[in-house]
């Protein structure tokens, strides 16, 4: 049993409601140092006011909180220091330019002149922003803004970082950067608090995935122990010849029947051996279906298996083995 | 570094902040200016023979009367650029980086002493502006250097009370439209002052109103420093009052402002 002082972050019985709603409903969870833990969930599961929570920003009608070793209420400004914090809403100052944002991060930091220059032309270089640095911020586009906004938190060098939805809005280049920064971050032993919507997401960067959902922790694991939680990988095939589809459905066991679309759905894991087997079964049964496509478990699955709620389901990629790519595209 | 250090460090971080904006988008605090000076311009060139009749009892003499308004338009122009504060302090509020900031080990009032710093240094820059023109149009100060100092230390703490104020109505605006509504009276508050007519010609229940509220006091001491007549103790200690007053009332108000949680 790992002891208290080793958890970068612990919280208990965290509660907070506005009103008759309530957002966080008792979550509890620990943090080991230099590991990446993400809440996962959907829009308005609470996880915003779980990060403004552990990050002094608003404080918890209930339960406690330590971070660093510090008490969250009673040594705020102890936890500020140790903290980093970007927010989902770009926390930067548009008025002016980059370099003069991290000029102020500097100064709040109490750098000297000298030890501020060199962070900020390192940190402005590693981040690609060295070209735009003379130009105000608000006129950064949204995957630039987002590294700024990291840049900034990392001018003080925290070892514990949160980061709200980073990726959210950003396009696939901006989104492989941000998992690239978040990786370097751990690499150099930086504990990682990370909230997501995407399950491919914090199955990329998390150690532990805490899935949030109505101000409650419905499951707790690593990515692969979710993802045994969840039923929801199949393979879906699609025909535009009615008697064909008939023919499909009765015939093979264990289906889903989507009549409206003309498709089926078989369970499967996506292993190259379970996709010869069911195209080994369609060549000798003679069916041939004009679309096939892999899905592995999303969030869609994750969220209908542990609280049987379905979100509305995505528009789905055609005909690709490579599962995790088909999800790429289908957001 | 002592805490005391690192807080004085954070102000003076806040503060070139808050000139960085006011150099990077001057055009606010000149839109706010153009108010005073096309009054001034007014009541010089279109009432000033009107005005100085009524005044004086009989004769007219603008030059008279630019002297007479002079101070008063000097004041009210702290009291408009306050007004300005107020809305950028709201606009502040509404910025990502505010976050950012509650969530620092910085020292936290320095985010409105920053605000409230670098508009007095704004507002008065913007005083020798308005005295630059008032001089062209023919004021004739008979100050002391002495006098000019305490003039300028008059202003000043005018200055730092009004904003202290603002920055609150700032702060418990939603945006910079509520701000800007609610911090009406800091520039409609020179309008019932001695600033254009002594207060001795208005009726009673105003001369009441308008001898004793924060302007008309201050507006007669900057007169007598100004012109080099008598000053008076009383309203020497009524402007140093009211600024004080204020001053804390201002502070304290937008301290518990601050500190109180952002509601989502």
């Amino acid at each position: 049993m790992t002891k208290d002082h080793e958890f970068a972050i612990t919280a208990t019985g965290l509660r907070k409601s506005y009103g008759d709603r309530t957002v966080l409903d008792g979550i509890d969870f620990r943090v080991p140092g230099g590991t990446v833990f993400s809440l996962l969930g959907p829009n308005g599961a609470g996880k915003t006011t779980a990060v403004n929570i552990l990050s002094t920003l608003i404080s918890a009608d209930d339960g406690q909180a330590r971070i660093a070793g510090h008490d969250l209420t009673a040594e705020a400004q102890a936890v500020r220091a140790a903290i980093g914090v970007t927010g989902q809403f770009s926390a930067v100052d548009g008025l002016i330019t980059g370099e003069e944002n991290m000029l102020l991060m500097a100064d709040l930091h109490h750098l000297s002149r000298t030890a501020g220059r060199r962070v900020i032309t390192e940190l402005l270089e590693r981040f690609d922003l060295a070209d735009a640095a003379k130009k105000p911020a608000s006129t950064y586009s949204g995957g630039m803004k987002r590294r700024l906004d990291i840049a900034m938190t990392l001018v003080g060098d925290p070892r514990i970082i949160f980061l709200d939805e980073p990726t959210t809005g950003l396009d696939p280049r901006s989104r492989h950067t941000m998992w690239q920064i978040i990786r370097e971050l751990v690499s150099g032993g930086v504990t990682v608090f990370l909230t997501t919507q995407y399950l491919d997401e914090a199955d990329q960067l998390a150690d532990r995935i805490a899935v949030l959902n109505g101000g409650r922790l419905v499951a707790e694991g690593s990515a692969e122990e979710l993802k045994r939680l969840v039923p929801g990988g199949h393979v879906r095939l699609r025909f535009s010849d009615p008697v064909a589809y008939e023919r499909a459905a009765t015939a093979l066991r264990e289906t889903t029947r989507d009549d409206a679309a003309l498709a089926v759905q078989i369970p499967s894991d996506g292993t190259q051996r379970e996709l010869r087997a069911i195209l080994d079964w369609l060549d000798s049964a003679g069916i041939e279906a004009d679309e096939l496509s892999v899905h592995t478990p999303d969030l869609d699955d994750v969220f209908f298996a542990l609280t049987g709620n379905p979100v509305p389901t995505q528009s789905t990629g055609s005909a690709n083995p490579a599962g995790a790519a088909d999800k790429e595209n289908a957001r | 570094m002592s805490a005391a250090g690192h807080a004085f460090r954070d102000n003076l971080t806040m503060v070139r902040r808050s000139l960085l904006h006011a150099r990077r988008y001057p055009s606010l605090t000149l839109n706010v200016l153009l108010t005073p000076v096309m009054l001034l311009l007014l009541f010089v060139y279109v009432f000033g023979n009107a005005m100085s009749a009524g005044i004086t009892g009989g004769h007219a003499d603008r030059a008279e009367y630019v002297a007479y308004l002079v101070p008063g338009v000097l004041l009210m122009t702290v009291g408009m650029i306050s007004l300005g504060t107020a809305v950028s302090v709201a606009t502040d509020m509404t910025e990502g980086i505010m976050a950012r900031f509650r969530t620092m080990a910085i020292s936290r009032p320095s985010v409105l002493v920053g605000h409230v710093i670098g508009s007095v240094i704004q507002t008065l820059l913007a005083l020798v502006l308005i005295l630059g023109i008032a001089l062209a149009i023919g004021f004739r100060p008979h100050a002391t250097p002495l006098d000019w100092l305490a003039a300028a230390g008059l202003m000043a703490l005018v200055s730092l009370s009004l904003t202290w104020i603002a920055v609150g109505i700032g702060l418990v605006s939603p945006n910079a439209e509520g701000a800007s509504n609610l911090g009406m009276p800091l520039t409609l508050l020179p309008l019932l002052s001695s600033a254009f007519v002594p207060v001795g010609t208005m009726p009673d229940g105003f001369r009441w109103f308008a001898e004793y509220q924060p302007f008309s006091p201050a507006i007669e001491a900057l007169r007598g420093l100004l012109l080099g007549t008598h000053v008076g103790t009383r309203n020497a200690v009524l402007a140093v009052a009211w600024s004080l007053g204020l001053s804390l009332l201002g502070y304290l108000w937008s301290k518990a402002r601050f500190n109180r949680e952002p509601r989502r």
